[in-house]
């Protein structure tokens, strides 16, 4: 049986387009500095680092851990750096957190980031590969076809997308942090904006950021000595499945079912719904409320947009499950940081900690991330309680 | 904490170029093979997968993703990645099972360095804003390094081709080494300096291959029924990337790693070091504390075939095979990642 | 500001890196049925898919892939989007659509370009055929199909999207 871990530091940069003060080591050890602070650590009280970032051509550096290892305190200790496309800022947490479980090391820190504005995150995705046509017109190009298939099978009004990206703008207002800051945002903007790859407007996709995320994981009995209440790791699961391969379900992919089965019985839970309290869900482009709102659960299949619709998903409409009160994926984007801030987000909601964007009393929290083409899943739930 | 074991090993021949071959037709026969050793269908038979490679090899970002078409990873699986050499990916998956998430797990890794310069495209480790646009590629640091010892009278050229001597005549009992032949030191002397002081032989070829490895608990092991080595250690420490603050003459990590992981519990039959230029051999054996009653790279090492992302784990493999043989009782493994030695990782395997 | 003074807060390094990229066997065997203006799938030995453009192994079941399977060049719409923004390094103009079509006779879906067609008609279902450059320029690339256009052919039901047969769909 793993040991008990828990989230005891959590930092974060403020997300926006170009972060041209700082280096890309000055970025990452920004959020570092922020989770030690919450943590009132040190830098020595650090056993290992556990770097996370999306592929190595959005900044053009190889294996930046090499070159990271000052910036992250990580002289003379050990270095792991984890890659599971877009997934991977979850699954680098997943990671750091078994360092800890494992009870090879006593507390560890996480970072995961994204300086985009370093390159040209369009061009890395879509670097000519000669013998295939070039038609990869982005992440947006990639999902719409596999959202227009979702409204075809689930009926779902057209308006639903517009409706999450409103809401998770409103969050994204309560949240300091977040890129997007668009209080005043209406239905009617969402819906006007210019249709990128249609089915997906440009107000329904997520804003390209730079941006880092941290957090420390400690052992129990650190966890029990941490100064301000920990975020207890309750399940935490990840799984993979090939690209394409004939049959593939790709609105509601299996590997999402899977990984969301498993965390959910690691922390008992049976209705996700009712049993957490709020959930960080990765949604790069709106239509992904409704679909995940199935895929993991929350809704029977075909129904999740009837959860957005009523506003169970929304905090300023009292919604009984808020997905993503931090304004989530579509108010940030630094790509490899988006899932370690959503399994950050969770831990703050459940340390009663998410400030102007708490969700009142949150005990149990999940946070989700998913890459490539929606085949790596990594989820994590974590608890205000042990068990 | 439960005992983990190496239960199987397969690596691809080592070829200066794989040609028309993909990286999944790259991995599939050596997980083919591993399966029909280890006795396993597929993926699906394991607990967890982890992988290793490098986009910027191939030059396509998610070059890894293919990998997960050779898997057969439907129904999904449990599945895991590093940027790194899969020697890395064996240490999280051994993290994995200490946890109890799994009891066994698939590792491999894979580089195909021939379409780009290997040296060019790691020069793109560095430090993007000082030093990368210098374009200052991985051969010239390890020149340097070389150098700095050779003028602190701590190596001499002599020791540096017996080590190229050495690599050459062991690989000859290694089937899948690029580079192997009745080698003397003298003939490697007899060459001209490339890049100076480094001959054409002190550094390792540029090579094409996978490798895969299945670890699993020595219950599991057992109740398998196959020949296995206990993983009693496993450490890794990284170095500062300021060049000019280490001892690039010595190799402080790695002895970090090696005390950590318990290498000095007891005797070093085998020693199996990545050392991509023969002089780095030397950092690393004298860094160990090894002598003459460890046989080093047995297989040739890196210099008969570097597989950029699974060297690493290959070298894990060579001592798992030693130990299974019954050549050898007990040895270490080492894999190292960046310029001059910077991170590095040692593994100690001992008979069952 | 004096010169001195200017504080610099970025620099333009750019990277440039050749490589010499190969296509993989299954994929430089695709590429020379290509040339000749024939699209070939291979079928997993364990599973019976057939996948197109191969890939030299069954994702599903991890195997490798042999058997060669000559398709159509007509294909049935499996899904779409209607794009307008330019592709980088692409002279299409927008807007235009991008189709995920399944050939008659494979089991898997490849993107490629619709043309000649009213873009809000286009629909899941709908039978597309391949327009073909002159057969001067053909390479070996999937590019020598210039587009899709629609074919006056009854639609796939959904369910039998990937599964209609190379001799090709009745209604």
């Amino acid at each position: 049986m793993a040991n008990l871990a828990a989230v005891v530091g959590i930092g974060q940069t403020k997300y926006t387009t170009k972060r041209g003060d700082v280096s890309i080591a000055g970025l990452v050890r920004e959020a570092a500095v922020n989770a030690l602070a919450d943590a009132e650590l040190t830098w020595n009280d650090i056993d290992a680092v556990i770097l996370g970032k999306a592929p190595d051509m959005f900044e053009g550096v190889v294996m930046p851990e090499i070159y990271l290892t000052d910036a992250l305190g990580c002289n003379g200790k050990p270095m792991l750096r984890v890659h599971t496309a877009g997934s991977v800022g979850g699954s680098t947490a997943i990671v750091a957190a078994s360092h800890v479980q494992s009870g090879t090391f006593r507390r560890v820190l996480t970072v995961a980031f994204e300086k985009q504005s370093e390159s040209n995150a369009m061009w890395a995705l879509s670097s000519p590969q000669p013998f295939s046509t070039h038609l990869n017109a982005g992440a947006g190009g990639y999902f719409a076809p596999i959202i227009r298939e979702y409204m075809r099978r689930s009926g779902a009004p057209y308006d639903v997308g517009i409706k999450v990206a409103v809401k998770d703008r409103l969050h994204g207002a309560r949240n300091p942090l977040a890129h997007l800051q668009k209080p005043d945002i209406t239905m009617k903007e969402v819906e006007e904006s210019f249709m990128l790859w249609d089915p997906i407007r440009f107000l329904e996709s997520c804003p390209s950021s730079d941006g880092a995320c941290a957090m420390v994981i400690a052992n129990e009995e650190l966890a029990g000595q941490s100064p301000k209440k920990p975020a207890w790791i309750r399940g935490a699961a990840m799984r993979s499945e090939p690209t394409m391969y004939a049959g593939r379900e790709e609105v509601s992919p299996q590997a999402g079912r899977d990984c969301a089965a498993d965390v959910y019985q690691q922390a008992g839970i049976t209705d996700p719904r009712r049993d957490l309290d709020v959930a960080e869900i990765y949604v790069p482009f709106s239509w992904y409320e409704p679909m995940w709102l199935e895929n993991l659960g929350f809704a029977p299949e075909g129904e999740g947009w009837k959860l957005t619709m009523e506003g169970a998903t929304s905090l300023d409409e009292n919604g009984d499950i808020p997905w993503n009160p931090s304004g989530g994926v579509l108010s940030s984007n630094p790509i490899g940081a988006s899932g370690m801030i959503r399994f950050a987000e969770a831990a703050r909601q459940v340390r009663g900690d998410a400030e102007q964007h708490q969700v009142e009393g949150a005990k149990l929290a999940m946070g989700h991330a998913y890459g490539g083409g929606a085949q790596f899943f990594a989820m994590w739930v974590v608890g205000a309680e042990k068990s | 904490m439960k005992d983990i074991a190496i239960v199987g090993y397969q690596q691809s021949d080592l070829v200066s170029d794989a040609g028309a071959c993909n990286e999944v037709e790259m991995i599939i026969p050596v997980l083919g093979k591993l399966y029909e050793q280890v006795g396993i269908t597929n993926a699906q038979d394991v607990d967890f997968v982890c992988s290793g490679s490098c986009d910027y090899l191939q030059g396509a970002a998610f070059a890894f993703v293919m990998g997960v078409d050779a898997l057969g990873a439907v129904p999904p699986i449990k599945e895991s990645h590093v940027e790194m050499d899969a020697a890395w990916a064996l240490y999280e998956s051994i993290l994995k099972i200490r946890m109890g998430q799994a009891e066994s797990a698939l590792i491999y890794g894979f580089g195909k360095s021939s379409p780009g310069e290997l040296p060019i495209v790691l020069s793109q480790q560095l430090d993007p804003y000082y030093l990368a646009p210098l374009w200052v590629d991985t051969v010239s640091l390890a020149a340097m390094q070389a150098r700095m010892m050779l003028d602190q009278g701590l190596i001499t050229e002599q020791d540096m081709a017996e080590v190229v001597a050495r690599s050459r005549q062991n690989a000859r009992r290694n089937p899948h080494a690029q580079l192997a032949g009745d080698v003397s030191a003298d003939d490697v002397l007899a060459q001209e300096t490339f890049v100076s002081p480094l001959r054409k032989a002190d550094m390792c070829p540029v090579s094409d291959g996978a490798s895969a490895v299945v670890i699993a608990t020595v219950e599991k092991a057992r109740e398998w029924g196959i020949p296995y080595a206990v993983i009693s250690g496993i450490d890794h420490c990284i170095e500062t990337h300021n060049l000019g603050m280490r001892d690039l003459t010595d190799s402080s990590s790695t002895r970090t790693a090696a005390k950590n992981a318990g290498m000095h519990n007891g005797a070093v039959d085998v020693a199996e070091l990545y050392a991509p230029f023969s002089h780095q051999e030397i950092i690393l054996t004298r860094a160990l504390g090894l002598d003459s009653n460890t046989s080093i790279n047995p297989s040739g090492g890196v210099l008969a075939g570097n597989p950029m992302m699974a060297a690493g784990l290959s070298r894990i493999g060579e001592v798992f095979n030693r130990i299974v043989s019954g050549e050898a009782s007990r040895g270490i493994a080492h894999a190292t990642s960046g310029p001059c030695l910077q991170h590095n990782l040692v593994t100690v395997l001992e008979k069952a | 500001m004096s010169e001195e003074n200017e504080v610099i807060t970025g620099i333009d390094a750019p990277v440039a890196l050749k490589y010499n990229f190969t296509a993989g066997a299954a994929a430089a065997r695709f590429l020379t049925q290509v040339k000749k203006g024939v699209l070939t799938g291979q079928r997993c030995p364990k599973c019976s898919q057939v996948y197109v453009p191969p890939r030299g192994s069954c994702a599903a079941c991890g195997v490798p892939t042999e058997e060669e399977v000559e398709l159509s060049d007509k294909a049935t719409v499996q899904s779409f989007t209607i794009v307008s923004i330019p592709i980088p390094n692409n002279p299409i103009q927008p807007p235009y659509v991008i189709a995920n079509l399944v050939a008659d006779g494979a089991n898997i879906s490849f993107i490629h370009l619709m043309s000649e067609c009213v873009n809000e008609e286009v629909h899941i279902g709908q039978r597309v055929q391949a327009q073909w450059k002159p057969q001067e320029e053909w390479d070996y690339a999937m590019d020598n199909i210039r587009y899709f256009t629609p074919i006056d052919e009854p639609d796939v039901p959904v369910e039998k999207i990937g599964h209609v047969p190379v001799s090709g769909w009745e209604g």
